[in-house]
């Protein structure tokens, strides 16, 4: 089976900066002042580690589908 | 008068007064996009309304990275040919961003709130024990975020008084010559590039050894990406903050009921920076073209390919379609969803930092020096003038 990535955005402290939403408008887009997934489940993208790297509240959270292993941020 | 779609405005619309906005820029959100023309460059489409901002900065399709080396509207003769991260657009923005951006988020920044307290209280201990007035500007305003940034990048803090002044010239907009400013950025580079050659002999783990290892390891940045970013990180890391250090206390003791509440009920000083950040309008001008790569619609108006387009945040964080009493300091805002630090992607990297800085550096204030005010009259506060972000020249307090 392939790997799938699941992408989540946190609202308690998203702030809309548009970080995420600015680099890659086919990955996430902003519903308000709030980012959302486009697809909440993906095949494997480095860009959206690097989204989730580059977030200032380190709000979004990259993992395995399966195994839920966190990929993005680093803890 | 009907005001037509082609009338072109001067830009800037005129010369500051402290930290007033100019009211044309009330007429031009009223409007929506509208004309102008620099100094340089040709003509441009300026955004002021708030929607019309955050479209522009979020929306990839305005490119910065088409602005290099162009003549492309501009306050200053010089054509801006260095690829810093400012005048980048994913993915090599990204590229870059993601180098430094977990050093920078919410939560790294949180680490260094003990250390930043210290760094404020050594500095008002200095302050006191010289006595009462004092410049608040160069007790605390410059010195906290020039400490902070050195000590992150791993810049000596003894050569501030050298990047400082490399620093106030390369962002003049008036008042000094092409060449003097030439100079002054030719000093940074010679500077970042000394500090990065020094690592490559001795490695450190501060942010800048950091990204010579990502060069030299991982090739990840160039030689002179590297240069410009060490350069911008400095600069962007303390300019910025330091004026609106001085620009935030300064509105506050003009305003002392504002002043009062803070030190009534300190846990609004919070809700206090955001307010400063949205209520002060920190650029000078709106400035940072962006080209528009297609024909795009903004606000019902058309840009069309290759057109140029300039925000101003400041003016967008007065628009009363979104702020109420936008022109109003008000602590007790529901929301504040001001844009004071950008929107998309080159949203501030350091904003957790500033606000920490802020929220410290004023939250300590009202602790210790309670009875703080103006020690001259406030239209007598003298103001920097011609430089791409404005702040006081000297802050006088008493206390």
């Amino acid at each position: 089976m392939t790997e799938r990535w699941r992408i989540s955005v946190d609202h308690e402290v998203c702030i809309g900066s548009a970080v995420c939403a600015g680099s890659l408008p086919n990955r996430f887009k902003l519903v308000g002042d709030k980012s959302v997934p486009i697809e909440p489940e993906i095949e494997p993208d480095d860009d959206v580690l690097g989204a989730a790297e580059s977030c200032p509240m380190e709000a979004i959270l990259v993992v395995n589908a399966e195994t839920r292993a966190v990929l993005a941020p680093e803890l | 008068m009907t005001v037509t779609g082609d009338h072109v405005r001067s830009y800037p619309f005129g010369t500051n007064h402290g930290l007033d906005l100019d009211p044309t820029y009330a007429q031009a959100r009223a409007e929506g996009l509208v004309r102008i023309e620099m100094a340089y460059g040709g003509p441009a489409w300026l955004a002021t309304r708030y929607e019309d901002v955050k479209t522009v900065l979020a929306d990839l399709r305005f490119s910065r990275a088409e602005t290099l080396g162009k003549d492309v509207p501009r306050i200053l003769p010089a054509i801006v040919d260095d690829p810093s991260i400012l005048s980048m657009d994913p993915p090599n923005h990204t590229r870059l961003r993601r180098l430094v951006a977990t050093a920078f988020t919410a939560r790294r920044t949180e680490q260094l709130r003990p250390r930043i307290q210290q760094i404020i209280d050594e500095l008002l201990d200095d302050m006191i024990a010289k006595g009462s007035p004092a410049d608040l500007a160069e007790s605390l305003a410059w010195p906290l975020p020039i400490v902070v940034i050195c000590e992150l990048l791993g810049v000596p803090v003894e050569d501030r008084d050298k990047f400082r002044e490399w620093t106030d010239v390369s962002l003049a907009t008036d008042g000094v010559d092409m060449a003097t400013i030439d100079a002054a950025r030719d000093g940074l580079q010679g500077y970042l590039a000394e500090l990065v050659a020094k690592r490559r002999v001795e490695p450190t783990d501060d942010l800048l050894g950091q990204l010579v290892v990502a060069r030299d390891e991982g090739d990840r940045l160039s030689e002179q990406e590297l240069i410009l970013f060490g350069i911008t990180l400095l600069v962007a890391g303390h300019e910025t903050t330091a004026n609106q250090t001085g620009n935030f206390v300064y509105l506050l003791l003009r305003q002392p009921q504002l002043w009062q509440k803070l030190v009534d009920d300190p846990d609004l000083v919070p809700a206090a920076i955001e307010e400063l950040s949205r209520f002060t309008p920190l650029g000078a001008a709106g400035g940072f073209a962006r080209i528009a790569k297609e024909d795009i619609e903004v606000g019902g108006q058309l840009v069309r390919k290759g057109e140029a387009v300039i925000v101003q945040m400041g003016a967008a964080n007065r628009d009363d379609a979104v702020f109420e009493r936008p022109d109003e300091i008000d602590f007790a805002r529901e929301t504040n969803p001001h844009i004071a630090f950008g929107h998309g992607v080159h949203h501030c990297l350091g904003a957790p930092l500033a606000r920490m800085e802020l929220q410290l550096a004023v939250g300590t204030l009202v602790r210790r020096l309670p009875g703080l005010r103006l020690a001259v009259p406030a239209d007598d506060v003298a103001w920097r003038a011609d430089r791409l972000v404005r702040g006081v020249r000297a802050l006088p307090v008493a206390w």
